[in-house]
């Protein structure tokens, strides 16, 4: 561009002057070759540029003249019309007036120029060609003052974007007009796989509350407009157009949904909702107990159902399918979540019953007792509860009768005449603690030791620890009391106990300090029905491992693959015991070139877990192992996957004792080979 | 700054094209045909293309469909000048991969609105 332009007019003259030029030789080559495309098309173009030019350039006379011309050597062109000798006469003539317009626009005659055109419309045909439709008239619209709702469905074409059109700027302009409420439309986005990158798959629908007219709204879309990609509803009645629960409502919801929650496939296990109603006979419903049963049953099919609907919908490459798998995945997840709810029972019912127990051991014994309780809020299944209740009855009884000592003596050891009980329970991830401690004279190893030898539990020469001394209490058939006393003592009281927590997959320890006092702690799951599992494969076989046992999950350091046998691993500067699942469940097949470690922990026990291929986490409804199988121990029960197949579930607890076991020895090699 | 590819034969459109694009900010290239007008785009940095559609050697129907062929040439806007009477043109235009139109004869301000419209 340089810095002093010609005047445009003059080009214009100029350029006009070689087009008629050029229209010239083409009309008299026409004359002898009426039947040339090419010769048609370059009179036909310069026809239009001549047009066009001169209405820019002020030539209106040339570019209204021109025009008809125009329109009549269009229908040659279109094929309409042969290009006759007369046609060839009169466009000749045409051309010299056209010429006479710019060149000396005061000096011709209009009325010529309507003589020639007439000769012209005449040569093309009889009737003069119809002018083309123009652009719709914009409907008139009275300028309401007050904004009006309108819908505006757009739609563009898969090849827009290439096409250059900018969805993203008309929606900008929308918003320009007043308050415009978009929402994408997402129905015809196929498949990841299926996508095309450079197609347009999306459609937007916009509720648009503006005064501006119409008109307005079509100007934004006005290059689509016609295309039947854009459909703009007027408001038919405010009110009717915002209460109208059309797909725009329905589609409009999803986003919000899909941002209030997540659809991740198998949300976490959401443990005790408190909600201080359930469970209190009072202003709630009673529902017996086996309809509760049957409900969380049914609810534990579902889910069963819903892992295959997953997997189902996974395979396929179904948007529609797996859009609806997803939902059910979180509605039978959040019913899974209230229907456990509903079984929620707070443990406080169970304390209660205990000071009668309390008033009435401390009355017989002679022993002043307190009770001191906390955690009463903590809520547990209400068949764990109720199952509690009996072991608990003995711990607290055992702890009044044994652990306690007499008034005199407590006071004479300088402590409180009234002995102390407390029970407390308490959350810890899926599970729950319940303590019942005293502080009474503690545990006596050398009597229990003793007693055991006495028994024949253990050999006279056995070299045990405190803590492994204290489990012996559990051991069927023992009991220290030197009398048989009505409350406790017949020696069928500990081992029971053991039996039913382990039986509601829970576990039972006890720690004690002479002089202090003994702790029980029982540690049990939230619910029998349903756990998180996190599913790994070993071998061919596929087992689940309850996700709150579950801390971490690390690749095997590929130096520990190779090695076999009992080994440590580094976890952030602490040493964890692992086992090699392979070897524990001799599945005989080669080994993962990428071995994964899983590190489950139960209080303070850490234990690592190798295994092939961790597979993710399951909502894995528990079945129990029959009673052929009452005497394994490394599975606590087993799972229906979504493919039908069986999964055995790994017994934490069990996998932890024999880590513990497996570290000890591996300790003592240590210790050997120093 | 925004390249606007003006192609036309007539080089006094071109001109006006030019002024009224150069005023308003943008950067121009001029192309007198399809042909060239696609030598133009290939060297890349073009954002819009504003064409005729009657030109010799390359008309502008086959620019547009080969326009659309190039990397350079996909997803930006090409408008094109058209006489109202050319509702079927527009159709054509449009199929061939035309953004939008700009009406001959035009308004600076009309010309201006439609660009800015297609490019922001």
């Amino acid at each position: 561009m340089s810095g002093s332009l010609p005047d445009p007019a003059e080009t214009y003259r100029q350029e006009a002057a070689e087009l008629l030029d050029m229209l010239e030789q083409s009309l008299l080559d026409l004359d002898h070759r009426p039947d040339d495309r090419d010769l048609v098309d370059t009179a036909f173009r310069a026809l239009h540029t001549i047009k066009g030019s001169g209405a820019m350039f002020g030539f209106d006379s040339v570019a209204a003249f021109t025009h008809e011309f125009e329109t009549a050597f269009d229908r040659v062109r279109a094929g309409l019309a042969p290009c006759s000798r007369a046609l060839v006469a009169a466009a000749l003539r045409a051309r010299d007036h056209i010429r006479g317009l710019i060149e000396a626009p005061d000096a011709t005659d209009p009325a010529v120029g309507d003589t020639i055109l007439s000769a012209l419309h005449a040569a093309v045909s009889d009737d003069a060609a119809a002018p083309a439709p123009a652009l719709p008239p914009t409907a008139p619209e009275s300028a309401s003052a007050s904004p009006r709702t309108w819908r505006i469905c757009f739609r563009p074409g898969p090849d827009a974007l290439v096409n250059g059109t900018n969805p993203l700027l008309m929606l900008e302009e929308l918003r320009g007009l007043g308050r415009a409420r978009v929402t994408a439309l997402l129905d015809r986005v196929p498949p990841l796989d299926a996508i095309d990158p450079e197609s347009c798959y999306l459609g937007w629908e916009v509720m648009l509350e503006t005064a501006a007219p119409r008109s307005a709204i079509e100007e934004v879309f006005l290059f689509i407009l016609d295309d039947a990609a854009v459909r703009i509803e007027p408001p038919s009645d405010d009110t009717a157009a915002q209460a109208e629960p059309g797909p725009a409502a329905a589609i409009a919801a999803t986003p919000d949904l899909a941002e209030a929650e997540p659809p991740s496939v198998v949300p976490p296990l959401r443990p005790g909702r408190s909600d201080p109603d359930i469970g209190r006979v009072g202003g709630s419903l009673r529902v017996q107990a086996e309809r509760l049963d049957a409900l969380m049953d049914r609810v534990g099919e579902l889910v069963i159902c819903q892992a295959r609907l997953h997997q189902l919908a996974g395979a396929g490459a179904d948007p529609g399918l797996t859009a609806v798998a997803e939902e059910i995945g979180r509605l039978v997840s959040e019913l899974r979540d209230t229907t456990m709810g509903i079984r929620m029972v707070p443990i406080g019912s169970l304390f209660t019953r205990f000071r009668r127990l309390l008033h009435d051991l401390s009355r017989d014994l002679g022993k002043p007792v307190e009770l001191v309780t906390s955690g009463e809020e903590t809520e547990l299944d209400k068949t764990m509860i109720e199952r509690m209740a009996d072991p608990l009855v003995h711990l607290i009884r055992n702890a009044v009768d044994h652990g306690l000592e007499a008034p005199d003596a407590r006071e004479a050891a300088g402590k409180p005449r009234a002995g102390g009980i407390r029970l407390v329970a308490r959350h810890a991830g899926a599970e729950v603690l319940v303590t019942v401690a005293d502080d009474g004279r503690g545990l006596d190893a050398e009597r229990i030791r003793a007693k055991a030898v006495e028994n024949g539990l253990i050999a006279a020469d056995a070299r045990l620890t405190e803590p492994e001394i204290h489990q012996l209490i559990f051991h069927p058939g023992f009991s220290t009391a030197r009398e048989i006393s009505a409350i406790s003592g017949r020696g069928v009281g500990m081992d029971v106990v053991k039996r039913t927590i382990e039986a509601l997959r829970g576990s039972i320890e006890v720690t004690s300090r002479p002089g202090h006092g003994t702790e029980v702690t029982l540690r049990l799951p939230l619910t029998l029905a349903i756990i998180e599992g996190l599913l790994v494969r070993v071998g061919r076989g596929i087992y689940a491992i309850p996700l709150s046992a579950v801390e971490e999950c690390v690749e095997l350091p590929p130096d520990e693959a190779s090695r076999g046998g009992f080994s440590l691993l580094s976890i952030r500067g602490a040493l964890v015991p692992f086992l090699r699942l392979r070897e524990l469940l001799r599945t005989g097949t080669a080994p993962d070139p990428y071995q994964k470690v899983v590190i489950i922990a139960a209080g303070e026990h850490r234990v690592g877990l190798v295994v092939d291929q961790i597979l993710g986490s399951h909502q894995t409804v528990i079945k129990s192992l029959s009673r052929l199988h009452a005497d394994v121990k490394t599975f606590s029960g087993a799972t229906i996957l979504g493919d039908g197949t069986v999964a055995l579930i790994l017994d934490v607890a069990q996998l932890l004792e024999i880590g513990q076991a497996e570290e000890e020895r591996g300790r003592a090699k240590l210790r050997e080979a120093a | 700054m925004r390249t606007v590819l003006t192609v036309d034969d007539s080089a006094s459109i071109r001109q006006v094209v030019a002024n009224l694009l150069t005023n308003a900010g943008y950067r121009v290239v001029e192309a007198a045909n399809g042909a060239e007008g696609l030598k133009q785009l290939q060297a890349g940095g073009v954002n819009l293309v504003v064409t005729d559609l009657n030109m010799p050697v390359m008309d502008g129907l086959t620019f547009i469909r080969e326009a659309r062929k190039l990397p350079t040439g996909k997803g930006i806007p090409i408008l094109f000048l058209s006489t109202e009477s050319d509702a079927v043109k527009k159709q054509q235009a449009k199929e061939a991969g035309a953004t939008g139109w700009i009406v001959k004869p035009f308004q600076n301000d009309q010309f201006l609105a439609v660009v800015g419209k297609v490019l922001r």
